[in-house]
């Protein structure tokens, strides 16, 4: 269960939100919504752990994040607005790595198929920068098929993605939901995902 | 997981090899221009040997350390790495280490070739070797506590150089003073353990340091 309890997130002079309230259970959907540069950014980065609120507190199941350290690392995904991978690295390597790095070693069958699933199929063997935005997008969010965490925070993970694939991640995402995993997500576009508990946070 | 991350700065290495071919031309440059600037007086190069060596490896280990982890930065996969249940640590230990194959390994490699422009005697090339073998890999490991610190500000490489030249003089020293001491028929044992006590202790406090750095400039 992940809880925030008054979030109050200041950047410089500016205060950008305050007493943000939230409990997120097992299967349940968290989207935070709001206008351009009111925080929802900087909060979700707050619930990864990159940074700290100025004040309140973020446990997950019980203890705050901070103390947990790796332990919380280990059951969480975050996908930001930056992709994570790198450029003169093929598509598979990335996905190897990414995943390494994560904690879950996968072997190359298992990193090609989670990539032909993402729509990827005949370009695992391509450097990533020749791949499109959107392709790029692809092989940074094919990191949800292999890692088995619970919570997942992710920042637009909409953002470039084409009709068919953001059909696949909706349908990722409600398979995940459906088996008592947790997401975290913002995005600007329409995408309806069943799921037990949807909650939605608005920042001002 | 600490063999995957070598693993894959090395890959990243190979796949643009200038950024390595850089680093040790322009060791070999700086290392040749000093004969043909100061002439060809024996006795003046060989005493000049060490220190100008040296220094040239120092600043070619400078030269490589912004991009130990500000291409990280930029596409996201330090995030990714601060985000890993791995020891952040251990991923610092790693990169340090990937950074001394691509960079000090090669300037090693290459030092005695460079020596012999100075008319070093073998024994004295055996020993500068041996303490650039020594003493590289605390330049890679102090180096990433800089990289750390700096990262992500403006003009980010002129002030890495002045964080962390200071640092490097101990291993500066010591390294010289190796060769000069096996020159003057002196033993250099106190020497080369003494570089092998900066690369323990660098090994030990610059991951933690610089993974602690790290922490920091990610906020």
């Amino acid at each position: 269960m992940l809880q925030g309890s008054d979030l109050v997130c200041v950047r410089g002079d500016r205060r950008l939100f305050k007493n943000v309230n939230f409990t997120l259970g097992a299967g349940g959907l968290m989207q935070v919504g709001g206008p351009n540069g009111s925080g929802k950014t900087s909060l979700l980065r707050m619930l990864c752990g990159l940074s700290n609120p100025a004040l309140g507190e973020i446990q997950w199941c019980g203890t705050p994040i901070q103390s947990l350290g790796d332990e919380y690392y280990a059951s969480m995904t975050y996908i930001g607005h930056l992709s994570g991978t790198k450029d003169d690295l093929t598509a598979i390597e990335n996905l190897r790595i990414s995943s390494a790095l994560a904690g879950v070693e996968i072997d190359e069958p298992k990193a090609r198929e989670a990539l032909q699933h993402m729509g990827l199929a005949s370009r695992e063997h391509l450097p990533v920068k020749v791949l499109s935005q959107g392709q790029r997008r692809r092989v940074a969010l094919a990191r949800l098929l292999v890692c088995q965490t619970t919570l997942w925070i992710l920042d637009e993970p909409l953002a470039a993605l084409d009709v068919s694939a953001v059909k696949l991640i909706q349908q990722l995402l409600e398979q995940h939901l459906e088996q008592g995993g947790m997401v975290v997500m913002t995005t600007h576009q329409e995408i309806e995902i069943t799921a037990a508990s949807i909650t939605q946070l608005q920042l001002a | 997981m600490f063999f995957w991350i070598i693993r894959r700065d090395l890959l990243l290495a190979m796949r643009r090899r200038s950024d390595v071919f850089t680093t040790l031309f322009f060791f070999v440059i700086v290392v040749s221009l000093f004969p043909l600037s100061v002439g060809p007086e024996m006795n003046m190069l060989r005493t000049m040997a060490p220190g100008v060596v040296w220094v040239a490896a120092l600043l070619a280990a400078m030269l490589s350390l912004g991009r130990m982890f500000s291409n990280d930065y930029l596409d996201g996969t330090l995030e990714q790495m601060l985000l890993s249940p791995q020891s952040l640590s251990l991923l610092v230990l790693g990169k340090a280490l990937a950074h001394w194959l691509v960079t000090g390994v090669p300037l090693v490699l290459m030092a005695p070739v460079l020596g012999i422009q100075y008319d070093l005697p073998a024994e004295a090339l055996f020993v500068l070797t041996v303490s650039l073998l020594l003493g590289t890999p605390v330049l890679s490991l102090i180096g990433a506590i800089g990289a750390a610190l700096t990262l992500g500000l403006r003009g980010g490489g002129v002030l890495v150089s002045l964080l962390v030249l200071p640092l490097y003089i101990p291993v500066l020293i010591f390294g010289s003073g190796a060769v000069e001491a096996n020159m003057a028929g002196l033993g250099y044992d106190a020497h080369m353990s003494l570089l092998g006590a900066f690369l323990l202790v660098s090994l030990v406090f610059a991951p933690w340091a610089a993974a602690a750095s790290l922490r920091v400039s990610m906020e």
